[in-house]
Order: structure tokens, then sequence, then C-alpha cells
């Protein structure tokens, strides 16, 4: 669909839509195992796929998945899996490898209510933590999430992005309201649409050190069988790749993990704020509750309520500074979650000045309304 | 002039780094690394047109040494991402290596589904019938009866037979090697590289120090007695002799099948996926 020169108008659901953004994105591989709510997002590519000489292939476990999509991108091929709460756990350690071995990928969880197999059919946001600390060690990752279908396409094509640029795994974090929601959508022109490519090494391959730190923090990727032999380990390794323990080395490696993301915050660290320029009250949501936020900043303001909205689009690395800008601002903010109060946490952490910080969260399959977000509002 | 063995390691290792080895002295991992390095040499292969994947453990150590693309995956996961990386790029052959509790226990599924999918791939299974490298806790091969680190009293599950497992999953090939019968050995890894589907080694090798010191078996040369003698090849009628664990086993090609890989049934499917958009 991409592929026509003018802008394509759709009806599509979140799921669908994430499946346009990654093949507009340049992904070619897929692997995945059904989970719902997520099933559309492999019924889809199983078709998308193959018309574009990319491959999907259904694994036997999400485990399988996702080693499959780090040997895909290893091997040069952008790539991708879909899932839901218990198969995003079950992905954890080899995450952990994308994560030490600095392979680009993107993994979407339309989270589910939990723990186990919870709520199959119902939203929630309970996965929050378990996307930026689920895979075990100190690590940095990037957690994006989604509230619409148009964040669907334009957020798949910024985590592919990401995840290129910074060799980091990203994740996708949705939910089952915006996965099945269905809205139109104009796919913009495929020659409109940025997309950024890892960088490859040009050095003689003789010279190349897999490794190697530079001013990005983040080296060039060789592909399997492009001539830039080298071991890739899930073991902290040294600049050239071989196993280190080395405190020093050890030290360097990890930091420049982290240092390469702290680099890249500006880009990285992504908000969208509706009506907040004379807020009093903010109002910090993401993911479907965005949609219920809006609603209620609205007819807050029809009410005389000088109410804000921002939307985390970035979920992590915590877009602190942002955040910290509205607390300053604002005598009150509100974070409306669909769980105990993940990211009510975060905020609460950045939270420097004394702003008064109110939850408000649902843990009952079941969204949160615009009257109840108003409700909040009014009271503060 | 280089002798063989000098050309290969000059060829073939990464002599510059990491030896020695981290392996015991006496362990058959070396033996299958010669193998596998004699097997390539034979096929007169580039060397940028493999990757040697490998899982955790005693044999996951094993594409360090070797001047490939080496890849040192998560325990038990190996022929997940060789899944992946030879979907990506068809052209490169990839061999994934593995011990037998990586691939049988918690790769055990992985296992049987890359077999039943058959993706032209080679699997090379070391088994040395126990947990080495973790300290001879018992393995889903360590013989009835045995002792293991966890299993003092003597290990009271049933071994799982490698090369039979892959048979019935649908490999396309299958074989069974030791490490003391080393030309038979290059033969069957040279074979396995060479077919297309999914093929497995099992090769059969000594853990004298996890192993045998708890089974009466001590010391590498007692074990490779063991299994110069245990190994039975299989009759030319292709018929087997009964295995008894513990006792003898057999050697030689169990499976060789013509069947489409998955590639190629892939290939049809990206063809009718055209057809029908248009």
């Amino acid at each position: 669909m991409a592929k026509n020169k003018s802008p394509e108008k759709v009806l599509l659901q979140g799921n669908e839509a994430i499946v346009e953004g990654a093949l507009a994105a340049g992904c070619r591989f897929f692997a995945g195992y059904p989970i719902t709510p997520a099933s559309e997002i492999s019924e889809l590519m199983s078709v998308r796929l193959p018309q574009l000489d990319g491959t999907f292939i259904q694994m036997e476990d999400e485990i399988a998945s996702m080693g499959a999509i780090i040997g895909a991108s290893l091997a040069g091929v952008k790539s991708m899996t879909a899932t839901s709460g218990p198969g995003f756990s079950l992905m954890q350690e080899n995450l952990g490898f994308a994560c030490i071995t600095e392979t680009p990928c993107v993994i979407v969880n339309v989270m589910r209510g939990g723990p186990s197999t919870g709520l199959a059919t119902n939203p929630s946001q309970g996965d929050v933590m378990q996307a930026r600390w689920g895979t075990h060690g100190d690590h940095p990752i990037i957690v994006l999430a989604v509230s619409s279908v148009r964040d669907c396409f334009d957020l798949t094509v910024i985590a592919f992005n990401l995840s290129e640029k910074y060799r980091v795994p990203v994740i996708i974090l949705s939910d089952e309201i915006v996965a099945h929601t269905r809205e139109i959508l104009n796919i913009p022109a495929a020659n409109t649409i940025a997309v950024v490519d890892r960088i490859h090494p040009n050095t003689p391959p003789e010279w190349f050190i897999p490794y190697e730190d530079n001013s990005r923090g983040v080296p060039p990727m060789a592909s399997m069988g492009d001539g830039y032999r080298h071991h890739i380990t899930g073991l902290i390794h040294d600049p050239k790749g071989f196993p280190t323990q080395n405190p020093k080395e050890i030290e360097a490696f990890l930091k420049r993990l982290f240092r390469k993301i702290t680099t890249g915050f500006y880009e990285i660290q992504i908000t969208k704020s509706i009506l907040m320029e004379d807020a009093e009250i903010a109002v910090i949501a993401y993911g479907s509750v965005t949609r219920s936020a809006h609603r209620a900043v609205v007819k807050a303001r029809e009410h005389n309520i000088k109410a804000g909205l921002i939307q985390l689009v970035t979920l992590f690395p915590f877009p602190k500074n942002a955040v910290d800008i509205i607390l300053r601002q604002c005598r009150a903010a509100l974070v409306p979650e669909m769980n105990v109060g993940q990211i009510s946490r975060e905020v609460k952490r950045v939270n420097s000045h004394g702003c008064h910080i109110v939850k408000l969260n649902r843990i009952d399959g079941q969204t949160i309304t615009p009257d109840e977000i108003y409700a909040k509002l009014k009271d503060m | 002039m280089l002798n063989n063995s000098e050309k290969f390691s000059h060829d073939y290792l990464r002599h510059d780094k990491k030896f020695p080895h981290v392996w015991c002295p006496g362990c058959g991992n070396g033996i299958v690394l010669g193998s596998l390095i004699r097997a390539i040499d034979s096929l007169e292969m580039a060397k940028d047109d493999i990757v040697l994947a490998s899982g955790i453990g005693c044999s996951g150590r094993l594409p360090v040494y070797v001047d490939f693309n080496t890849l040192h995956t998560t325990h038990g996961r190996a022929l997940t991402f060789a899944t992946g990386i030879k979907l990506a790029n068809p052209s490169l052959n990839v061999i994934a290596v593995m011990g037998d509790g990586d691939a049988t226990a918690i790769g055990g599924n992985h296992f049987i589904h890359a077999a039943r999918r058959n993706l032209d791939l080679t699997a090379i299974i070391i088994n040395n019938q126990i947990y080495g490298m973790t300290g001879g806790q018992y393995s889903p091969t360590t013989p009835y009866g045995s002792k293991a680190s966890t299993a003092l009293y003597g290990n009271i599950e049933h071994a799982f037979s490698i090369a039979e497992l892959a048979v019935t999953a649908g490999a396309s090939f299958v074989a069974r090697g030791t490490v003391f019968h080393v030309k038979l050995l290059d033969k069957l890894i040279a074979q396995a590289i060479r077919k297309k589907g999914f093929s497995v080694i099992e090769v059969m090798s000594n853990c004298h120090v996890q192993y045998g010191r708890r089974n009466n078996m001590g010391d590498p040369v007692t074990m490779m007695k063991w299994l110069r003698d245990s190994a039975k090849n299989i009759k030319p009628d292709g018929s087997m002799d009964s295995e008894s664990e513990g006792g003898s086993f057999t050697i030689g090609v169990l499976a060789d099948l013509e069947k489409p890989d998955y590639i190629e049934e892939y290939a049809r499917i990206r063809q009718k996926a055209k057809e029908l958009k248009q």
C-alpha cells in the first residue's frame, strides 16, 4: 500500500497499521507465535511479507520467535515480532541477548491484563515495567506507547528507525483498545517516509573492530556473510567481540550501551502536548488512556478548569525533561493508567519541585473513561 | 610447505585469539572442532558463507575459535537464531553446534520443530551424556542408572536417543558418529552440510571429568575405548542393532531423505502471494 505515490486513505485497526508501518520502515522478516490480542499482526504479516519478497514464519513459541528475529537482523534484514503479555514474558531472555549484542529489532507487546494468562481479551497497561526491566541485568532500552491507528503507523516507523540508529531493541506497547479500534489512516507516500538504516562498516575487513567505541557510541554493524567475519556472543565482550572478564572492559562496554542512548535523548524522548500552554493541571497519559484524557481535558476547559494533556509517546528512557517542565508549570498533575501506577512512580521520581501528583487507576480490564478523569480533575 | 594440521590451524582458527581453549585435556569437543574444519575444507566452502552458531555449555564455546561468522546464543536456542539467519540470507551455510542438554532439554522443542520444518540447517549435537560445564548434573541422555551430581543414587530417568528422535521428527539427514571414529565423523559432517534440508549429526563424546569420574570410566582413554567398543556400524540393509541404555549404539547414516526444504516451499508462497495481489 505504501508503495503508491500519493497518500492512501484506508480504514485499518491498530494491529494492521503496525504492520503497514513496519513494512514502510523496511521490515522484511517477521517471526511470531499467535496470541490474543496481537494475532492480527501475525496474520497480516503472513499475507503482506511474501508479496514484498520478505519472510513470515510462525515459530513454535515466543522464545523461538525472538531468537529468529535476532538471527534475521544479524544477517542484515530488518525484523520484528509481536505478542501479548505471557508471550512477552517468554521473550525476555533473548531480548537481553539483543540488548547485549546491540541487535536492532522491534517487539510489539499488545498488553493484556495479568499476571499470567490474565485477561486475554481486555486492555491493560500492566507491562510497562516489564518492558523496561523484564530481562536481567542493567541495560538501556527504548519503549514507545501507541494511542491511535495513526500512532501505530508512525511510531512503528520511528521504532525501526531508532532501533537501527542506536542498535537497540525497541518495544512498542499497545493495548487491546488501540489494537482493535478501526480508524481512517492516510498512509503517506513511500518517498515521504524517513527511513533510517543501520550504518555498515566501510573499513577493510581486517581492520574491523566490531564493538569499537566512537563519538556516537554506536559501532557500525556488519551483516553475516558480507565479509566482516566476527564473533557475536551474549557474554560481555571486548571491542573485538570476544568474552572478557576484565573489569575495565566490562564497565566500558556497559557504560557505552547507556551512553549511546543518553546521547540520543533529544530525539528518543517523544511527547505530545494538548492545551498545555496555560494549563494549571496536567494530565499525563499514554496509550489508549490518552484518548479518554483528551476528551476529559476538553470538557474541563469547557468548565473553566485550566487543564492540559501531555501524552508520553516514549516511556523509556523516561522523558524526564518534558515532564519536569510540566511539573514546574502546573500546580497538580493527574496520571491515569490501567495498572496500579507504574508510570505515576516515574512521574513522582522526577518531581523535584513538589507538584501535587494524583493517581487514577483501573485494574479491572476496563478502560478509564473521560468522565472518570474529568471527575478527578474537578476535585484537584 | 605446511603440513595438513598446520594448514588447517592457519586457515580456519582465529590463531591470534583466545588460545589455549577452555576445554579440559582429553575432551571430545576439540575432536569435533577438528572434524568440522576438515569437513568444511573438503567441501571447499568460502569462510564468509559459513555461520557457526552455538548455544550454551562446553560446546557453546566452539565458535569462538574458528574464523567464520560466529554466534554464541542463549541456552538451547541456537536453532532459533539459525532459522532467522538462514531465512534472511539463504546463501549462507548455517551450522548449529549444541550439547545434549542444550539441544534436547531446554532446546528440545526447537530441535523437533526445526526437524519438522526441514529448513536447510546443519545441527551438530555433541552428546557427552552429562551437563559438563555446570558440574555434572544428569541430562536427557544420561543413561538409566548412571551417576551424576544430581543423581548420586543413580539416574531414574530414561535417555533420549537423539538421532532417532531427529528421524522421527522429520529431519532430511540424520547420522551418528563418535569422537573415536574420526574419519567417519569427518565424512558424516561433510555429508550433512552438503545435504539440503535439516541435517542432524549426533556425536557421541566423552566427558571423563564429569561423567567418567562418577561412573568408573575415569580417564579419556578408558572412555575412548568405551566409544570404540560400544559403537556398532549400521548394517548394510539399513537396519540397526537394538540399543541397550548405556550399552551399544549404532553409528553411520540413519536417514537420508529427499524432500523439499522450507526455503523451496516458501518460494511457492511468495509466488502465490504475488499472483493473488495482482
